[in-house]
């Protein structure tokens, strides 16, 4: 069919179940890194808003294949011989953190200073005024923004086939090789690769829709 | 008895701005002082110095039995003891009128829900909002929202209430809703320190009446004070029509 057989769609869905995963683990390490940062960004002290913000420069400064590249090689010089997941995942992870760190700054610094000393001023502990008063309401401002944002990860994780990832761009540039069918083998993996970015588009403006009612 | 507030020569600078200068006053329990004077007077500085959210350069500040003026004072207990209003409610939008309410009894004090809830619609009663308990601050009137900011501070049982400006975003007739429920108080015995600009309502309300004036207490006495103001300025102030 098409030039290509049931095994290597099948293949081609194996590196596609791959970038989800990548994409996955970008956004959790993303996230769980990008929190903190946002805060420190955000109310942290002079020598921590130095820091942070050195951090974020230098990662928005640098293409992520070349990121990629210094994970997968920059850890194994230091004598740690790492799978290709794992060097893209922690690509992907310092990636997004620095995108998300300054989109949630953004909206940290959104919600009014007076709502910091309401919430002060009622004696909550400063980790109770983030929890309670400032974060549910900047998540409201940040919803839109980092679903948008998740599209660009998934898209943005195929760049790990610079370090032989194998993911959805791997798999069919594999499968390109064998069959020398590129306009069909790599229409699918742009139909894949819509098929897991449409959804969260879709997904982005109804949580903007619905967030923005309250 | 000990004051609950006290300034002696408390002094205040933003950068090369002084706005407090030396101010002395104190409040005794039970009292109801009325900060009145200019814009950038120094009356709302010396307000938020009393519970921490300015803190002062110079001079000593007592409030509750805490040095203020001390490094080691403990903020977050002191604020259990001291509510604060402010011109612009400051209602948390994400929360409706009872979870604003119960938010720091539940948090801070540790109290149970279901106790919570039901403290929060007694103060609702004392304001007269019980039945707006479930509506969010931005399906209320400006009015509404500024007594149910009071009603979340008394949730705290404050020794020592603060109101800053809490009339001056709010139309005249949405005015009066508020003041009543601050005269209210005062009925009550609660210790209150105002900013105001409404010199009628500071003029039946307060036991204590301080015109600000360049960052010190220039002229301060009882009600009569606006009918007899000794000073130039003040006279100014009072006929100014403020």
């Amino acid at each position: 069919m098409l030039g290509i057989s049931i095994q290597q769609i099948g293949f081609i869905f194996q590196g596609a179940g791959w970038t989800l995963v990548l994409s996955l683990m970008g956004f959790v390490g993303g996230g769980l890194v990008g929190l903190p940062l946002a805060l420190a960004r955000a109310r942290g002290g002079r020598a921590l808003r130095l820091i942070t913000g050195a951090y974020v420069q230098l990662v928005q400064g640098v293409p992520l294949p070349v990121i990629m590249f210094l994970c997968y090689f920059g850890i194994s010089i230091a004598g740690y011989d790492l799978p290709s997941l794992v060097a893209a995942g922690l690509a992907m992870t310092a990636y997004a953190s620095a995108f998300l760190g300054e989109v949630w700054k953004g909206c940290i610094q959104a919600v009014p200073k007076t709502q910091w000393e309401a919430a002060e001023s009622l004696a909550l502990s400063p980790l109770q005024r983030v929890v309670h008063v400032i974060l549910p309401q900047a998540v409201r401002i940040a919803v839109a923004p980092t679903v948008g944002f998740l599209v660009q990860i998934v898209k943005n994780s195929s760049y790990a086939v610079v370090i032989g990832f194998f993911d959805l761009t791997y798999s069919a540039r594999v499968v390109n090789n064998s069959t020398f069918e590129p306009f069909v083998v790599f229409t699918l993996a742009a139909v894949l690769y819509f098929a897991m970015c449409y959804p969260l588009s879709v997904l982005s403006y109804r949580l903007e829709k619905r967030l923005s009612r309250r | 008895m000990d004051p609950i507030v006290q300034f002696k020569d408390v002094r205040k600078s933003y950068g090369d701005v002084q706005i407090l200068k030396g101010v002395n006053f104190s409040v005794a329990p039970g009292q109801v002082v009325a900060l009145i004077g200019r814009s950038g007077s120094g009356k709302t500085t010396a307000l938020r110095c009393i519970n921490g959210l300015e803190t002062i350069q110079g001079g000593e500040l007592t409030v509750c039995g805490r040095a203020m003026h001390s490094a080691r004072v403990d903020l977050l207990d002191l604020r259990q003891e001291v509510g604060i209003v402010f011109q612009s409610y400051n209602l948390f939008p994400h929360l409706t009128v009872l979870q604003n309410i119960t938010l720091a009894p539940r948090k801070v004090k540790g109290m149970p829900a279901r106790q919570a809830e039901a403290l929060g619609l007694q103060v609702l009663e004392k304001v007269g909002l019980q039945e707006r308990a479930h509506y969010y601050p931005e399906q209320l009137s400006g009015g509404q929202q500024q007594r149910a900011a009071i009603a979340r501070s008394l949730a705290m049982e404050p020794k020592l209430m603060l109101f800053d400006e809490v009339t001056s975003a709010l139309d005249p007739e949405l005015t009066g809703e508020v003041l009543r429920v601050i005269e209210g108080l005062a009925a009550d015995g609660m210790t209150m320190v105002l900013v105001t600009h409404e010199m009628a309502f500071a003029r039946s309300v307060a036991d204590q009446i301080l015109f600000m004036h360049q960052g010190v207490v220039w002229e301060s006495g009882d009600g009569s004070l606006l009918a007899q103001p000794k000073t130039p300025e003040l006279q100014q102030f009072v006929s100014s029509g403020l």
